[in-house]
Formats: structure tokens, sequence, C-alpha cells
């Protein structure tokens, strides 16, 4: 059984978990909007990260829902605002790594910020597979 | 109100207040603090007599002969010198031991030990429902079986399995039976005259009393022997050697004497503060509840709400001292074994959360605790996407998921 640890997080987890920036959902029908869904509920971390692409390939808006630890939560909510405004292409260069220093993740929870990089990319390229489709209709 | 609300008494209970100050007493050059063992002085018989009286408390709860009982420095203990004890004893006659995969770490690992030592170790499954079926039992029976060791109260789910059988299964066979009481002590009720059990370990920080104190009832009717895992001064008939600690085993026959005398009205306590707190659960959406709900221990309740996570959820349960079932960590997340062992799905173990009451546990509290739950609950299904699918109707098990 594992006891409240919540000591073991940083404030800016704490900041993040008690006020997720940009959680809801996106409509994911339409064309410029791109989901990614990450994880695994056996393994206790699942993501869905979605965001919408304007003109010029910057991302207007990005939403979140996670189930998953705090870090897990964080994480989400840390790239969600992280990716607005940005290009596709920089929204892509995010590394776990970067997620995991701002942060200040303990080793034991890297993998939330490793998860958060794949729902970056999982939307990216959903988004990316919606507009190929767009072209060929 | 004190906050956080301590609702983690299977994990451990303040000591209570007439058990604390009876140990001062034993601690101070004013105080008893002769060793009991020193048989040349007034101080060293003042402790061994004050020994006595808590050896014969702590029997009295069972209902065990005060030789019957050695002190250990916990159950821990006590599982080890139990099962260790008696398969080093015995290997002789046999290098089987009966187990279930449920027991607590102080078990499994001792067994887990054993087997390096060319031990054959059974690993029984529990039904559904957190208890072993006496049929699984008696069918891993083989003849070079020599111990049976089985939990009466699980410390994560709270079920109570039927020792009174379990033991006269063993008995009938010539088997030793060990039972770890650690979680049944104080709240359920054991004669070791009635219900056939050849070692018994126990707790004192489970019923109020200090840590780092417990007890390993070892029978003498019929005799049963062992061999000591700690070695030195022959003391606790030569199956515990080490000085005893006075002010502990004060404490602890204290806490058994109060124990026994409030038994049933602790009982009782108990039970009406987790049925207050299971009936304002109840009415939450998605949530199950882990173990038998009928062969239970009193305080005790194991919920998974589902589409949440335990460790998200506890982190919104701030005003309440909890514990789950999962542990986010490393690689990937690991979620109660014990639940895994009764068939709790992976996901549905991440969402447990254990509640348990006790003496101190009060209605307001339980009513605090309860509106925390349903507003942690509320705001991290707003937050999970597993809670959009479960909504939309979605199997999750067709979903595609990574890592899988």
């Amino acid at each position: 059984m594992v006891m409240q640890n919540y000591g073991v997080y940083g404030d800016k987890v704490m900041d993040h978990y008690e006020h997720p920036r940009n959680v809801g959902s996106l409509d994911k029908e339409d064309p410029n909007v791109g989901s990614g869904l990450v994880g695994s509920p056996s393994c206790g971390d699942v993501m869905r990260l979605q965001i919408k692409v304007g003109a010029g390939g910057i991302i207007e808006d990005a939403k979140f829902k996670t189930y998953g630890c705090g870090s897990a939560i964080a994480s989400s909510s840390l790239v969600t605002e992280w990716m607005k405004g940005k290009t596709l292409n920089e929204a892509a260069q995010v590394k776990n790594a970067t997620i995991a220093q701002e942060l200040a993740l303990p080793p034991v929870k890297v993998h939330c910020s490793v998860l958060a990089e794949d729902a970056v990319k999982a939307a990216i390229n959903n988004y990316k597979e919606k507009q190929h489709r767009e072209k060929e209709v | 109100m004190k906050l956080p609300i301590y609702l983690d008494y299977s994990a451990t209970c303040p000591v209570d207040e007439r058990v604390a100050k009876k140990m001062m007493q034993y601690l101070t050059m004013d105080g008893t603090f002769g060793n009991p063992a020193s048989r040349s002085h007034t101080y060293g018989w003042q402790a061994a007599e004050a020994v006595d009286d808590a050896r014969t408390y702590v029997a009295q709860m069972i209902n065990a002969q005060a030789n019957e009982i050695v002190f250990t420095s916990g159950a821990t203990e006590s599982d080890n010198l139990a099962i260790t004890g008696v398969a080093r004893r015995h290997k002789k006659k046999g290098k089987h031991i009966i187990t279930s995969a449920t027991e607590h770490k102080a078990v499994l690992d001792t067994c887990k030990s054993l087997e390096n030592e060319g031990f054959d170790v059974t690993y029984l499954i529990p039904e559904k429902s957190g208890l072993i079926k006496l049929e699984n039992i008696e069918a891993a029976v083989r003849d070079d079986t020599i111990l049976v060791s089985i939990m009466h109260v699980n410390n994560e789910i709270g079920t109570v399995q039927n020792i009174d059988a379990i033991g006269a299964l063993c008995h009938s066979k010539g088997i030793l039976f060990h039972v770890d009481c650690a979680q049944s002590i104080g709240k359920v009720p054991l004669d070791v005259r009635h219900t056939p059990v050849d070692l018994v370990s126990i707790s004192a920080h489970k019923v109020y009393g200090p840590k780092g104190i417990g007890a390993l009832f070892v029978s003498r009717h019929p005799r049963v022997d062992l061999d000591p895992i700690i070695h030195g001064g022959g003391h606790e008939r030569g199956m515990r050697s080490g000085t005893l600690a006075t002010h502990q085993i004060v404490g602890f026959g204290e806490a058994m004497r109060i124990a026994k005398q409030e038994l049933s009205q602790d009982i009782e306590h108990m039970r009406t503060m987790r049925d207050r707190l299971l009936k304002g659960l109840s009415d939450i959406e998605a949530i199950c509840i882990n173990g038998d709900l009928t062969e239970r221990v009193c305080g005790n309740l194991n919920i998974s709400f589902g589409y949440v996570e335990g460790e998200a959820l506890l982190m919104s349960l701030r005003d309440l001292a909890v514990s789950t079932g999962s542990a986010c960590t490393s690689a990937s997340s690991e979620s109660s074994y014990v639940l895994r062992a009764i068939g709790v799905p992976d996901e549905l173990a991440h969402s447990s959360i254990r509640f348990s009451v006790g003496r101190y546990t009060t209605a307001e509290e339980i009513d605090h605790a309860v509106q925390a739950v349903h507003a942690g609950v509320a705001r991290l299904r707003e937050m999970s996407p597993l809670w959009d699918l479960y909504k939309e109707g979605v199997d999750m098990k067709q979903v595609s998921w990574d890592n899988q």
C-alpha cells in the first residue's frame, strides 16, 4: 500500500495539479483538430492531447485530459501551455527531459514526461494524417 | 477536527493515552528501568514482574497461557520466527509449506528465502472474494507438508479467513498451522483453545500499543518446537534472545488489557463508522468494493473508483490520511499484488483506496471524508479521458492501448 506522498512532488507539479491548464476537449471531427491518446489503463496512465491548428500551421489551441498520477497530470498540463502559439515543427521538438526538468520530476516519475512527449507526437501525427486524407478527398 | 483525518488504522494506530502513561513509568531513574533478566536486585525483579503481568495480559487476549507468549520486535519478526523456526526444526520431516498469494510480505518474503534453503512453497490463489477455499488447501497438502501459514485478516482488503476450518484440516493431517493475526487482534475475537492454531503472530501497534513490539504465540498444548532465528542470552525460553524492552512490553500488555476489556464496543464503533462511510460513498457511480463485504473485518473498506487513478486521488484528498493500491513508480506503474491476486483488473487496482477506521474515528470525520471523496472523484473524472470513453459507452477492452 502506498501512503500519501505528495511530499515528493515539487511546487510546479502541485501548481499544475491544483490548477491544471487547458483541461477539456476539442471537436475531434474538425479536420483542423489532431488528437493523441497514449498510455494504457492497466499501466495507470492514459493521456489524451488535442491540438487545433490554424493558418500557417500555428497551434491555436491545445486541450488535455489525463488519467494518471499528479506528475502525469502536470506533464500534460505543461505541454498544452507550451504548444500554444507554436508551429507544428516547433511543438514536435518537445523533449521529455525538458518537461521532467521544468517540473523537477523525481526519477520514478520520469515516465510521465515520456508519455507527455508521446502524446504531443501522437496529436501532431493525427492532425497530419487528417490533412493528408482531406487533400486526397 | 484534526486534519488530515486519520483513516489509516490498518497501517498503525496512535498509542492509547492510558498506554503511553503507563509506559513512561518504565524508563527513567525514578521508574522501573531495570533489566528483567537481572536476578540479583530489586530493579530487575520489579521489571521482571511488570513483564510477567504484561505477558499475562497478552496471553489473556487470545486465551493462551503466559508461557506460550514469546515477545518479538513485532508481527514481521513473529512471522519470520514462526515460519523459519518451524521449517528449520522440522526439515527432516518434510520440506513443503503452504501459504497464500495475498499474505503479508513478512510471510511471502520469508517463504521466498526458505525456497533458497531448499524448501518447496505452494502459494494458493484466493477466490475473487479474497477467501481461500478449504478444498484448495486440502488439494495442496502433500506427505511432506510441515506447515500452513494463512493470515486471519488481510491488511488491504480486510477479508476474514475461516481459520477454525483451516486449522481443523491442518491438525487432521498432522500439519502445523501458523496464523498472522496482526490485523485481527482487537477486531476479531480469537480463542486459541477453541481455534486449532499452533503459532499466532501479534503486533502491538495495530491495537493502540507502541511500535517495535509484538509477540508470537507458540502453543505448548500440544507442544510446538521451533529453532530460534535470533541467538544470544537464551531469553524467551531460548526462542528469542535479546534484553526484553520493558517499557514496550508494558505498553503492549496495557494495550491488550484495554482491548480485551473494550473489545465489543471497539468492534461496534468501527463497524458503525465503516458502514457510515460505505453508505456515504455508495452513491458514487462506477465504484467497486474489493474483497468480500460479509466476511470482512469491522474497520476496513477498500474501494476502487473507476477511471480515477489512486495516487492522483490521494493528492486530491489532502484532508484524509488513507492509502492506495496504486504505486506509480519506475518504468510503469505497479498495482497492489493483493488486488491482482484476487483478480481485480489492473485499471481498477490502480483506482483503489483503502480506508480503515479505529477507536478515535468520529461521525463528523466520516462525513467530512465522504464529502472530500465525492469532490475529489468528480474533479478527477472531469479530467479523465477514460471517464469520457465510459460515458460515451466505449468498451475499453476494444481500444488498442500502447504498451500492451
